[in-house]
């Protein structure tokens, strides 16, 4: 169970961030993970509601989207949808594939909150 | 809803804008997750190459052969190259002892609760170790197919060992961890001929449908079976360095 550790990585980035943008706290954390990235998303969700608690992100809902996995075909140059322990080309059966999208881990948006009366944007 | 999205601001240069409520603004960023373990792991990736050391990662279920077959490794490859290992586990200095009688420096990572080794658990390990000495870095990952495989650690290439006994359809059940492997290893091969279920083919096919062009070595490191084309495999690798 290495979501834990994922979501204090999450943590510690969304909270460099938003300092460093001089936002008051964290409303929403959206992130993508793809099938292939290793990472579940509901071991995520309920990693989360642990790590956030006593940060800036307390508050914060967490997004999660799961891309689809698709591979490009270097010998026939299809593109197709994958499973994750089938990553063929379905339409000429080669190995030589390669993964378009479904194996992020990435961090896309933060919805950042600026209380008080000067904010700096 | 002027109050979400920040509309009701200024246009243009909005520093020091007034703003009596509070606001939310969506930001993109499309940054990785694990940014702050990658960038240590190109820390120590920097730190290897600097001493022209090879380093390998090994990655495995617990007791598929990993410290056996780094013990046979050191044998085998004593007076040709260097080798030094970091050894990974939640407790105990049994697995860096064992290195060590082969005459082999090692330091044990303890992780305590922790599934997995990362980068920043190997660069503190990096500290004091003769890395001038080495030519060539093991890192055997926790026992696990789950966890190691989505933490860089600055290596320059994973080895999966798959035992015989485990079953031949690891690669399809972990395809995480399997298609990270720039070679697979099918070690205690001496079991095979008393297993009547595992079969190295069907190990490999599975393998493939992960896309994966890696090559796949049988082997065993106790009774010295097929220990050639995996040597050589390092053996490459360290004249490539």
């Amino acid at each position: 169970m290495h979501e834990l550790a994922v979501c204090q990585a999450l943590i510690s980035q969304v909270r460099d961030i938003a300092l460093e943008r001089g936002a008051t706290g964290v409303s929403g954390i959206r992130v993508a993970l793809g099938p292939l990235s290793g990472v579940e998303p509901a071991l995520l969700q309920s990693a989360y509601t642990l790590a956030r608690a006593g940060t800036l992100a307390s508050d914060a809902a967490l997004t999660i989207v799961v891309p689809p996995l698709r591979v490009r075909c270097r010998q026939c140059g299809a593109e197709s949808q994958a499973r994750p322990n089938r990553l063929l080309c379905p339409a000429c059966g080669s190995h030589d594939t390669r993964v378009l999208s479904g194996d992020e881990m990435i961090l896309e948006s933060l919805s950042l909150t600026f209380s008080g009366a000067v904010s700096h944007v | 809803m002027c109050d979400d999205c920040g509309c009701a601001l200024p246009p243009g240069g909005t520093a020091q804008a007034y703003s009596p409520s509070p606001r939310t603004d969506a930001v993109p960023l499309l940054r990785r997750l694990l940014e702050g373990n990658d960038a240590q792991a190109r820390h120590n990736r920097r730190h290897f190459d600097a001493h022209g050391v090879l380093a390998v990662n090994l990655m495995s279920s617990p007791g598929s052969g990993k410290t056996a077959l780094l013990e046979a490794t050191i044998d085998a490859l004593r007076g040709e190259y260097r080798i030094g290992v970091i050894e990974g586990d939640l407790e105990t200095e049994n697995d860096a002892a064992r290195i060590r009688a082969r005459g082999a420096p090692a330091r044990q990572i303890t992780t305590g609760t922790a599934c997995h080794l990362d980068a920043a658990m190997v660069h503190r390990a990096l500290h004091g170790f003769p890395l001038h000495d080495l030519d060539l870095l093991f890192i055997e990952n926790v026992g696990n197919l789950v966890c190691p495989a989505s933490f860089d650690l600055g290596q320059h290439c994973d080895v999966v060992l798959l035992s015989v006994t485990e079953g031949d359809d690891k690669p399809a059940k972990y395809p995480v961890m399997f298609r990270a492997a720039d070679l697979l290893l099918l070690t205690k091969s001496d079991l095979l001929d008393v297993l009547d279920d595992f079969d190295a083919r069907r190990a490999e096919s599975h393998l493939r449908e992960l896309a994966s062009a890696a090559p796949v070595f049988a082997l065993s490191a106790r009774k010295s079976l097929g220990m050639q084309p995996w040597l050589d495999w390092l053996r490459e690798r360290l004249e490539a360095r």
